[in-house]
């Protein structure tokens, strides 16, 4: 796959000038009657960043989303897109700089692929509609298929061709709910590989899943969202956000004394028994290993492994949503 | 930004394409004038001249007629909305810049055309056939009275308020069934008014004919906007209320 030629999105502000961020989310929430979808969500999108928002079902990802492209009015809090101010008057000027793509395709069956993305490039009054539906195509490589009936299409086929709808034109940010939800694994890598094609581009993508090695493969920074902001930042940050550094022990045999034994370590912090050894809290696991292993020849012990443990995103998801059910469970 | 043409074309042409390869739409809108022009052709090419009631006869008539404009578009636009958030086709369009000005304007020109087109047409025929079959009598009763200039006349008002009601209960409506019938049946009240002069219980009168198609057709320009009022991003992508 290859995003070549989709252009570089726009990247200036309305008034040419450029703005530090693609998006400005400031305490917007959103409530339907009693039921609160989101509230007092804060975060910034830069641009070129793929940004992830992840979260169980039912936890607001795309009412932000639609909020974000103005076909839902927030209750409260603010937010900049593609730096113009979010409100009912600018709609139409947001939604001309940037591109959502549902979770559902939402193509005209029985239109061909290239007459489904004329009407679009109509509905964003593009000019040169037939150079900007080759390079779409092109890019999610749908070329060979131009001419077919999207009813014709599988359903893999057609998520390509609702994301070559959402570069016809050029996006300051593309909105992409839930891109892969239903697609078979071979449907879901060529998704995967045109988000990351589009992300060496530079194209500034706002994600929203609740597959976790998606985002943590496609992903610049991830925010988790349960309502409200759960976390927010770098995979690898949440992981050492949430998680103390740890180093996990493979033994051959369950130590003697090991409250003697990893007592003697001044790097660990802590301990518990795994069923295959031991977990250690550790405040340097590059000066804990060493010591670690000189302690347990001493105590004789027979060593398998002894590796950093390594917390996937899926780790931080879990916690957090754990914590949450937790919470509403008091 | 301001009404842009190019949006309200961009729909209307798509629209029209997809009307095009719908099975259902076509036969709609083939059946119906079909069913329309051989009941009152029959009637009137079989008419006695001596008959009493030629008058109420062509007015029996040129009625099927008008049911034309009536019924044709209030299938096709109870669709218009509900049906496309059926087909998870309306949130992609309302993503992109178009208002719903637009979005409307295109829906109701979609169902219009054609159904103008075919409404003349079928008119035309009726027209040709009863000059060349009908006794003179009724054909000089058909193109000498008024009743050529009401079909002119109150095809397209009909239509057009077909058209907005039609279009008014498809966005209010979370199912097309339910739609289609409230929207045929939402059209049919100027069409009881039309009957009852075409059958002679309300006394046709050229003031009575003008005021009418007054009403109507103010009735279609100020719809557009009580429908764009009425047509709300949120609840037809969400289905909730503010």
């Amino acid at each position: 796959m290859t995003a070549q030629e989709v252009a570089v999105p726009g990247r200036s502000g309305p008034d040419g000038s450029r703005p530090h961020a693609a998006l400005v989310v400031q305490h917007l929430g959103k409530r339907f009657g009693e039921r609160v979808a989101f509230d007092d969500v804060s975060f910034e999108v830069g641009y070129g960043e793929v940004f992830g928002f992840l979260g169980p079902n039912g936890a607001g990802k795309t009412t932000i989303v639609r909020t974000l492209g103005t076909l839902i009015a927030p209750s409260s809090g603010s937010a900049t897109v593609a730096g113009i101010p979010l409100s009912a008057r600018d709609g139409s000027a947001i939604r001309s700089r940037i591109s959502m793509m549902p979770e559902s395709p939402g193509l005209y069956l029985r239109l061909t692929v290239t007459e489904n993305l004329q009407c679009f490039a109509g509905l964003y009054e593009l000019d040169d509609v037939r150079g900007r539906i080759g390079r779409a195509l092109r890019a999610v490589n749908l070329e060979e298929r131009a001419g077919d009936l999207c009813g014709s299409l599988s359903k893999g086929l057609r998520q390509r061709v609702a994301l070559a709808r959402a570069l016809l034109n050029d996006p300051a940010v593309l909105f992409l709910d839930e891109p892969t939800s239903g697609l078979d694994p071979v449907a879901t890598r060529e998704v995967h590989e045109l988000v990351a094609a589009l992300r060496e581009r530079g194209v500034t993508i706002f994600l929203t899943t609740h597959r976790l090695e998606e985002a943590e493969r496609l992903c610049d920074r991830v925010a988790i969202l349960n309502t409200t902001l759960r976390l927010i930042g770098r995979p690898d940050e949440l992981r050492e956000q949430l998680f103390r550094r740890s180093l996990d022990v493979r033994l051959r045999a369950p130590l003697d004394d090991p409250k003697a034994v990893f007592g003697a370590v001044a790097e660990v912090g802590g301990w518990e028994r795994t069923p295959s050894g031991y977990t250690l809290t550790v405040s340097a696991p590059d000066l804990a290993a060493p010591a670690l292993a000189r302690a347990l020849v001493k105590a004789d012990a027979d060593i398998l492994s002894i590796a950093e443990s390594h917390h996937s995103l899926e780790d931080v998801y879990l916690e957090l949503v754990d914590e949450d059910v937790e919470a509403k469970a008091r | 930004m301001t009404f842009s043409w190019a949006r309200v074309g961009a729909v209307l042409h798509k629209e029209l394409r997809d009307y095009r390869r719908n099975r259902f739409v076509i036969g709609t809108m083939a059946a119906v004038p079909v069913l329309f022009i051989i009941l009152p052709t029959i009637q009137l090419v079989a008419a006695n001249t001596t008959d009493k009631a030629v008058s109420l006869r062509i007015g029996l008539s040129l009625l099927y007629m008008l049911v034309i404009p009536v019924t044709m578009p209030s299938v096709v636009c109870a669709y218009a909305v509900v049906g496309e958030r059926e087909q998870g086709t309306l949130e992609p369009v309302l993503s992109t810049p178009v208002r719903r000005e637009e979005f409307l304007i295109a829906k109701a020109l979609a169902a219009f055309l054609p159904t103008l087109v075919i409404a003349y047409a079928v008119f035309g025929i009726f027209l040709a056939v009863a000059a060349l079959f009908a006794s003179p009598v009724i054909v000089s009763a058909i193109f000498t009275g008024p009743h050529v200039l009401v079909q002119l006349l109150f095809t397209p008002l009909l239509a057009g308020w077909a058209i907005w009601v039609g279009i008014a209960v498809s966005t209010r409506s979370t199912d097309v069934r339910v739609a289609q019938q409230l929207s045929v049946l939402g059209s049919v009240p100027p069409l009881v008014i039309v009957a009852l002069m075409s059958l002679n219980v309300i006394s046709e009168s050229t003031a009575l004919a003008i005021g009418l198609a007054g009403a109507l057709l103010a009735f279609d320009l100020l719809a557009w906007r009580v429908v764009a009022g009425m047509f709300d991003r949120e609840r037809l992508v969400t289905g909730s209320r503010r």
